[in-house]
């Protein structure tokens, strides 16, 4: 089975996502950093910040850089496009970004996306 | 007697001679040389620039330029109160006598020990002497001098009998003289040969403006005028002033001399060194006398036969002979005598050909009677070049004006904007590179640029500490702040003082917004002031400013998102993802029931500790749903949050202080407990430490903090501006034997205005340094309540004060707060399996993440992971 053609596991209640606040969520055995934003949209990235080799992306900061939505991960700042996982300042480093569903006000995470947007 | 090394002696410890020691420190040169200062007064060097200010200074500390009274280094040695009376050439000694005799002392009284140094170079900064004109009557009681703090402490007693007083001199000392007097209560008159005040540097019209200024201000001039007698009474003691066309002479009970000085130069005179035909002591373009061994420095040297009355040229020289002595190319060929001062409040500039003396130069003038503003620009014939000028009642000019002269680049087509009260006042953009910016430390235009462009300075603090360029007097601070401008601008950089891509405002700028609109939501501030969403940036600083004003807590909703990493936890990140916990320990005294709890606290969560630099102790190796738990076993036993997480204050560390150390003058713990508990939880721009010593042993090392407080005999002396780390620096004097509560409110005002004006995440030395003006501005604002803004910012501590709360005991009463601290929001109970330990000297580290991770073996709770996933 390939990571893309997981099911979607549910995760927590939509209402329990703050906006602009991240959570971590253990899905399919991995930690997922799950954020809402501003505009209502909801992201889930890999919680693993390569650069600090650390679990720790969901408690990182939530904003816009040039329109983007990003989370600066709280170990040295590191941006990372909540769309697609690319980190912001080194273009060659990147983390893994999940699919995302909202169904009957419950947030479910599926697999790891293949295409970036 | 015999050396290992070749020793350096310096005679004199003015400003120049302590110039001069910091530069021989400062550029090694007391690696190869021992340094032995003797110093004839009976303090260390001291700003004698700034002597007016000692009666409004609460101490003679205030003015001191060494308040340690020693060099940290210890290959110098300062010996004051030593007069030296003899120089040896031959021999290479010289003879000093110490404690050194006082005119005012009884002349049997403890003559002092003879003493003798040899040398193998000798430095001579023996500064100059006032000249008391041989008028009749000069030896009387209460006749003066105006050169010493000893000078001005006889002033300052004679004046509690007088009423009024005459200054006989009305040049640029004589006004300084005048003035301490005015501020004693005395009323006072200035005495002037010539027909106008400060002849030297203005000109008729300049004068008459200045001289308006100095009557408004309740002082009597009298100008064009001999003194022929100084009249006394019976018991000796001055009565009145003789002039030479007079018939009555002037009453006054005390008579300050102020006119001019002259070089002290009797010691290179009686050793038979050459001196200057009007004085001085004759050296070459190295200061080197006619002795090869010998140099001379400051007022006494006479470089090419001309004395140079000024601080900046005796600096220039100090720094000439130390380069000479590590065989560097440094001359000294004269100076710049450009002079810009504030006498009796007047602003005061005078700058090159003053004075319209070259061949068909043309004058330029802007006067207004009513406002007490006077301005001349001297121009070349051809209307192209500035050649001088002067400035009276506004000299904000000057800083434009000087180096237009010195460069000698062409003026624009219409000079006359530059002395309109319109002018901007904005760099002349053409100015070239070689033009002197700072004059205090000659620091040119191209090594301004120099510092920006190559050496990575981006603002004027930066500059400051690269090339010491508006670090003396502070004048020309806007013109270098231009200067980095032109430069960002000229490389296309967007100059932007804004924090960053959402907000074009400076923190300074966002915290009035905030505290005239009130807000308390970033989302308001965002949508009114900003742009996007904000990040990691502009969150942090406006979740400080809510914090700074309003004191809520920062979990609470609308602000929590904002917080920075550490705050956002209430807890130290560390590399593995885990926290560390400092609870709070005011001052670090801490009972044995305490300490016991805090181990007890560490076994039972098995949490790595380590004493900190603080005076506290630090536990690491909590996972995030563990800090609740922690923190309640913590409260109950009584402690709170240390703060260490929070750019805020951390810890005001003390030594034992006068309860236990047979050394300490004062209860050093009680005063930091007592600041620490005053200022804990206080949100600032960057973290904020103290430290008090009870001491002048300054074990606390007080001056390394933000602000250190060391006891004296009569209270407190309080240093701003100190912090360890990548750049260190030392915390300067503020105010000097303060009591308690004097110590408090300068504190309070201290503390607030850094908080409302830093940039952020600028420690409080970077700030100081950013000020125009300096520490100097700061003690305006603080000390002398210059804006007006004591009583304000002082009620605002009030405020912080009085709505202080424990944030982590307030986190443990609030269920909603408390949600946040889970590992997995799925799976509240599973420790988050990529934190794993190793062991080392028998406590917890962080396994090396890239080691293979041995689950089962190290998570110490919890239910144990499929091993696989993380493979």
């Amino acid at each position: 089975m390939t990571r893309g053609d997981r099911t979607w596991e549910k995760v927590c209640p939509l209402a329990d996502l703050e906006i602009e606040r991240g959570v971590t969520a253990l899905v399919h055995g991995q930690a997922v950093a799950i954020f809402r934003t501003h505009d209502g949209e909801v992201y889930a990235l890999g919680n693993h910040d390569p650069f600090a080799k650390a679990s720790v992306l969901a408690r990182g900061i939530v904003g816009t850089r040039d329109g983007i939505p990003f989370v600066a991960s709280p170990m040295h700042k590191h941006a990372f496009d909540l769309r697609s996982g690319v980190c912001l300042d080194d273009e060659h480093a990147s983390v893994p970004c999940y699919e995302v569903l909202i169904e009957d006000g419950v947030v479910h995470i599926g697999g790891r996306r293949r295409e970036v947007a | 007697m015999t050396h290992t090394r070749p020793t350096l002696v310096v005679v004199g410890h003015g400003m120049v001679g302590h110039r001069f020691v910091q530069a021989a420190v400062e550029r090694g040169l007391t690696e190869t040389h021992g340094v032995v200062v003797l110093g004839e007064e009976p303090r260390a060097a001291y700003d004698r620039v700034a002597l007016t200010s000692f009666f409004a200074a609460d101490s003679a500390d205030e003015l001191s330029l060494l308040p340690e009274g020693e060099y940290a280094d210890p290959r110098v040695r300062l010996v004051l109160d030593a007069a030296v009376t003899a120089i040896d050439r031959t021999e290479r000694v010289v003879t000093y006598v110490s404690p050194a005799p006082r005119a005012s002392a009884e002349p049997l009284a403890n003559p002092g020990a003879v003493h003798e140094i040899g040398y193998d170079v000798l430095v001579l900064a023996t500064g100059a002497a006032p000249f008391v004109p041989p008028v009749p009557g000069r030896e009387l009681d209460n006749v003066f001098v105006y050169r010493t703090i000893e000078d001005l402490e006889a002033i300052r007693e004679a004046s509690t009998t007088a009423t009024a007083g005459a200054v006989i001199g009305g040049g640029l000392l004589g006004l300084e003289a005048a003035n301490a007097l005015h501020q004693l209560g005395v009323r006072t008159h200035v005495v002037e040969m010539a027909p106008r005040l400060m002849a030297v540097q203005v000109d008729d019209a300049g004068g008459a403006t200045l001289r308006r200024h100095v009557e408004q201000l309740g002082l009597s001039i009298h100008t064009g005028v001999m003194t022929e007698l100084i009249e006394g009474d019976a018991d000796g003691v001055v009565s009145g002033l003789k002039f030479a066309d007079a018939e009555e002479p002037l009453p006054v009970e005390i008579v300050v001399f102020s006119a001019g000085i002259r070089p002290r130069d009797a010691l290179a005179r009686e050793c038979d060194l050459e001196v200057a035909e009007r004085g001085g002591i004759l050296v070459d373009e190295q200061c080197r006398t006619s002795d090869d061994r010998v140099f001379a420095i400051g007022e006494c040297a006479a470089p090419g036969g001309r004395m140079y009355g000024l601080v900046a040229p005796g600096y220039a020289m100090a720094e000439v002979v130390v380069d000479a002595l590590l065989e560097g190319p440094g001359t000294f060929t004269g100076a710049d005598m450009s002079t810009k001062l504030k006498l009796l409040g007047v602003d005061v500039a005078s700058f090159g050909d003053a004075f319209a003396t070259a061949e068909g130069s043309l004058e330029l003038v802007y006067s207004d009677a009513v406002a007490g503003v006077y301005k001349k620009l001297v121009i070349s014939e051809d209307g192209t070049r500035l050649l001088g000028g002067i400035l009276v009642g506004d000299a904000s000019a000057y800083g434009v004006l000087r180096p237009l002269v010195a460069s000698g680049i062409a003026l624009p087509d219409n000079p006359e904007s530059l002395i309109l009260p319109v002018s901007s006042g904005a760099a002349p953009l053409g100015m070239p590179d070689e033009a002197q910016v700072c004059s205090c430390n000659d620091v040119t235009k191209g090594q301004i640029k120099h510092a920006v462009g190559e050496e990575g300075c981006e603002t004027v603090a930066d500059v400051k500490r690269c090339t010491r360029a508006g670090s003396t007097c502070g004048s020309c601070v806007g013109l270098v702040k231009s200067i980095i401008e032109e430069h960002f601008e000229s490389v296309g950089k967007v100059v932007d003082r804004g924090l960053c891509e959402h907000f074009r405002l400076s923190r300074q700028e966002l915290f009035d917004i905030v505290a005239v609109h009130g807000y308390k939501r970033f989302d308001d501030i965002v949508e009114a002031h900003g742009t996007g969403r904000g990040c990691d940036v502009c969150k942090p600083a406006i979740a400080s400013i809510l914090a700074s004003q309003f004191n809520g807590h920062v979990l609470d909703r609308g602000t929590r998102q904002l917080q920075d990493t550490n705050d956002a936890y209430l807890a130290n990140i560390q590399r593995n993802g885990t926290y560390s916990v400092v609870p709070r320990i005011p001052g670090g005294e801490i009972t044995p029931d305490k300490l016991i709890v805090i181990g007890e606290v560490a076994r039972d969560f098995n949490l790595y500790t380590k004493i900190t630099g603080g005076q506290r102790i630090d536990l690491f190796g909590a996972r995030m749903e563990e800090l609740p738990a922690i923190w309640r076993r913590l409260v109950d036993a009584g402690f709170e949050s240390g703060h260490a997480y929070g750019k805020s204050l951390r810890t005001v560390k003390s030594c034992v202080g006068s309860t236990w150390c047979r050394f300490g003058v004062q209860d050093s713990v009680g005063l930091a407990i007592a600041l620490e508990l005053r200022y804990r939880g206080l949100r600032s721009p960057h973290k904020l430490k103290g430290g008090v010593s009870g001491c002048a042993r300054e074990c606390a090392e007080a001056r390394s903090k933000d602000f250190g407080v060391i006891a004296t005999e009569k209270g407190w002396n309080l240093y701003v501006g100190g912090n360890g780390g990548a750049v260190p620096a030392h915390a300067r004097l503020l105010a000097g034997d303060l009591d308690t509560e004097t110590l408090v409110s300068y504190l309070d005002r201290f503390l607030m205005y850094y908080i409302r004006t830093a940039d952020r995440l600028q420690r409080t030395a970077g700030w100081i340094d950013s000020l125009d003006g300096g520490l100097d501005r700061v003690r305006e604002v603080v000390v002398d309540d210059a804006l007006g803004l004591g009583a304000e910012l002082e009620a605002e501590m009030e405020r912080h004060v009085g709505s202080y709360f424990d944030e982590w005991k307030a986190t443990l009463e609030d269920p909603e707060k408390l949600g946040r601290f889970v590992s997995f929001v799925n799976a509240p109970d599973t420790p988050d399996p990529a934190i794993s330990f190793t062991e080392e000297r028998g406590q917890i580290r962080p396994a090396d993440p890239d080691a293979p991770v041995v689950l089962a073996a190290t998570i110490p709770v919890g239910a144990p992971v499929d091993a696989a996933v993380l493979g």
